[in-house]
């Protein structure tokens, strides 16, 4: 056992680690709590201008093909080019989905002028993706969804019409291209009926509306289409097997949800050890230190588990457990780490002005955070299921929504 | 980065899992549980003979050398089988503390007796129902003779020798005793688990011999030493519990289906994994720093602790829960890994201690 890189891998983090040192500002020497609001302009610009540097200099697209503009590297640079890059603050959230799920679905799906057309915009940042999966009564169930697509004509290549509503779209504000899942037959069973397309947001008919969490920030939008034209030549797979498209971006999901923003267990360590309580320090207090060994042996088990996902990287294997346990360990963590350090504070923890509340308010905006994370990306209960049914090879529960046609499923109390 | 176990260790591991599945099943672990023998001699033999013992002892000393993460993978699937023997009382305890404190020749003297399994070498740290401490140690060294009262001392009574806490005036100290020799008595204690036998020691102007010149930050030392093999042990059985829920939870049906369709079963399941998995790569990364003798050895050994404690803690309860009745019955072999997770849980102190412990040595770290 060893931390060491191979020869490629040194070399490769050293060229990561100079491009970052001369473009972007280390974490250490940067304020604490940064918000970066989605909403603006000036962190949009930013996001924009940071990802055309990443693609002049090579490091965007690191494992996609070359001759799209990718870097055609092996899945163990892409973690260690992360790994350098989490040492710096740098503009997060815009690319991700993109570059993450809607690229590679292309990848898989598109056809040959296609994939040369989108790929490079959308990985020097040109052209920004969101994904148009959920709706209001397809969450966890998306094979539930009902937004309609419908054939104009008879034609083989007819345009399809597009009316319906997605909801909780990240960044379908300021995307320029999205990858839908539409239903385009009502009348076979549930997941025989989805369609796979990919169109322009500014096409007629498309309506964007923020959605404000209980955190007051706009982080995801719904958005309505009416009569919404999408050619033919832009549907993803075959007519019917939307669902079977809509996989192929799914498994990518599982490796880029991350894991949950701090406070982690070094920023509720910092701010117990400058904590007064009652009977002393608030670290010789003995419920205070039996909650901090949980949260860090936590925090080291996923960063260790990250350890042994990379091995299997490194050695052309493919990653273990650690997708699939990453969100679920964290995300909960996270909530806890919030409430505590809330706690810390007493009664004076349930302010946010950030001039007063103690770092920067940070564990009072994990509070109001840190149940979406709970939520976005996989449920903990859709995890749990993944990892019972996929890791564990335990039985699906009983379904029963896959005989007779969608039509006919029930869909409320009435 | 290479944060796996090699092809050498694997199949030092497969060869392991085979070993002991054919030598030590339920029904060995269970001649032990139901006082038919203290431990298996016949199985003590053969991990000798295949270099088990001397895994982390040095050739000078008559070990096989293989080294500590050698040792790491044997003691998973020792845990994994629950095998009746005082491996973590003679290896992780023992032979460490002489590897870690010993003089030269008291390397060359003991060391090869306890590779070969000739002798049996045990820790005594407890004094009763409560956390042992410098404070409120009370066996004693005078005049280079020990008095006083150890219990529990894991495999206390079919050891040859123990390294034994006393105080020599105020100072705390290690000491090894010859438990066959005069003013040793001995009584087997019953405990939560049988299958690893525990002793009162009763000390009464025992000759003794030093070991090293420090006492408990030596102690800690030791106890940091071993608590990473004992965790892997511990995710070994906690591995197994998880393994035996599962395969009854697809067995068992009711209301028409196997129990293991139903959330609830799956979602205990899979939080089971989820403990396992942080704990193993815990375990992985105590493994490292045992192996290299690393300054973060504190740190990753109470981390690997107290997270293999809590998953071998829940994953051997939720194993009966999911049994249902049957698990709790003296038949099912649920009981012989609830039995082992609590015994495990406090053999070499506490959670509480342990997570105490672990802070300590982060306020350590971070002082640096």
């Amino acid at each position: 056992m060893d931390f060491d890189d191979t020869k490629d891998e040194a070399a490769f983090r050293a060229k990561a680690r100079d491009f970052l040192s001369a473009n972007a500002e280390a974490k250490a020497d940067a304020k604490r709590n940064m918000a970066t609001g989605w909403n603006k302009d000036e962190a949009l610009a930013a996001a924009r201008s940071w990802q055309a540097k990443k693609f002049d200099a090579g490091f965007a697209g690191l494992t996609m093909p070359t001759e799209y503009g990718g870097q055609g590297l092996s899945p163990i640079m892409q973690v260690i080019y992360a790994q350098e890059e989490s040492n710096y603050v740098v503009p997060r959230g815009v690319y991700e989905i993109g570059l993450g799920m809607c690229i590679p679905t292309m990848f898989a799906y598109a056809v040959e002028e296609q994939k040369q057309r989108y790929a490079k915009p959308a990985l020097r940042g040109e052209e920004i993706w969101c994904q148009l999966f959920s709706e209001p009564a397809a969450g966890s169930d998306l094979a539930g969804l009902r937004t309609r697509a419908e054939r104009d004509g008879d034609a083989d290549d007819a345009d399809w019409v597009l009316n319906g509503q997605k909801i909780w779209t990240s960044g379908a504000q300021f995307s320029d291209y999205a990858i839908l899942v539409a239903r385009s037959d009502f009348d076979v069973p549930k997941h025989k009926g989805l369609t796979f397309f990919f169109l322009s947001m500014t096409s007629p008919g498309i309506e964007v509306r923020p959605i404000k969490q209980i955190s007051g920030a706009a982080n995801f939008n719904e958005v309505y289409f009416t009569d919404v034209r999408i050619p033919d030549g832009q549907r993803l797979g075959a007519v019917g097997e939307g669902w079977k498209v809509s996989l192929t971006t799914l498994m990518n999901e599982r490796f880029a949800v991350g894991i949950a923003p701090a406070p982690d267990f070094d920023e509720i360590f910092d701010l117990v050890r400058e904590t007064e309580l009652e009977d002393g320090p608030a670290l010789d207090n003995a419920v205070v230190r039996d909650r901090l060994a949980d949260w860090y042996v936590r925090q080291q088990g996923l960063k260790n588990a990250h350890f042994r996902a990379m091995t299997a990287l490194s050695q052309g294997g493919t990653p273990g457990p650690e997708s699939s346990i990453n969100k679920v360990v964290s995300a909960a963590k996270y909530q806890d780490i919030s409430f505590f350090g809330m706690e810390m504070q007493d009664m004076a923890g349930i302010i946010t002005d950030p001039e007063i509340a103690a770092m920067d308010g940070l564990f009072q905006t994990g509070a109001l955070s840190s149940p979406g994370y709970r939520i976005a990306g996989g449920t903990d209960e859709i995890l749990r299921n993944i990892i019972a049914e996929r890791v564990l090879g335990l039985p699906q529960d009983v379904r029963v929504d896959k005989e007779g046609t969608f039509r006919d499923l029930p869909t409320g109390r009435d | 980065m290479n944060f796996e176990f090699n092809d050498d260790q694997r199949m030092l591991r497969d060869q392991a899992r085979r070993f002991l599945l054919d030598k030590s099943p339920p029904e060995v672990v269970r001649e032990t549980l139901e006082g038919a023998q203290s431990h298996d001699q016949g199985l003590w033999r053969q991990f000798a003979e295949m270099g088990w013992l001397g895994a982390a002892i040095p050739e000078e000393y008559g070990g096989s050398g293989l080294g500590h993460l050698e040792l790491c993978v044997l003691a998973e699937e020792l845990g994994r089988s629950l095998a009746p023997t005082p491996f973590a009382s003679s290896i992780y305890l023992g032979a460490e503390a002489l590897l870690t404190a010993g003089s030269e020749a008291q390397k060359q003297n003991y060391l090869p007796g306890i590779a070969t399994g000739e002798a049996i070498w045990c820790l005594a740290l407890s004094e009763g129902p409560r956390p042992a401490t410098e404070k409120n140690l009370t066996a004693s060294v005078s005049n280079g003779k020990l008095s006083g009262e150890k219990l529990p001392v894991a495999d206390g009574d079919i050891a040859d020798r123990a390294i034994v806490m006393a105080k020599d005036g105020g100072a705390a100290g290690l000491y090894i005793v010859d438990l066959t020799a005069a003013g040793v008595t001995r009584t087997t204690l019953e405990t939560v688990d049988p299958t690893r036998s525990q002793a009162k020691l009763v000390f009464q102007d025992a000759a003794v011999e030093k070991l090293g010149d420090e006492g408990w930050p030596l102690l800690r030392r030791i106890e940091d030493r071993a608590a990473v093999p004992v965790a892997f042990e511990q995710v070994g059985g906690a591995q197994m519990a998880l393994e035996m829920a599962k395969e009854y939870a697809l067995g068992r049906f009711a209301f028409g289906r196997p129990i293991a369709g139903y959330q609830a079963i799956k979602h205990r399941l899979a939080d089971m994994y989820i403990q396992i998995e942080l704990a193993r790569s815990n375990c992985y990364y105590g493994a490292w720093a045992l192996s290299r003798d690393a300054a973060e050895l504190p740190v990753a050994a109470a981390t690997a602790r107290v997270s293999a404690t809590e998953a071998f803690n829940f994953a051997a309860k939720e194993n009966i829960q999911i049994h249902g009745g049957m698990g709790f019955t003296w038949e099912f072999n649920c009981h012989l890994y609830y039995r082992r997770s609590r015994l495990l849980a406090l053999s070499l102190g506490s959670q509480r201690a342990w997570k105490d412990r672990l802070i300590r040595a982060l306020e350590r770290r971070n002082a640096a």
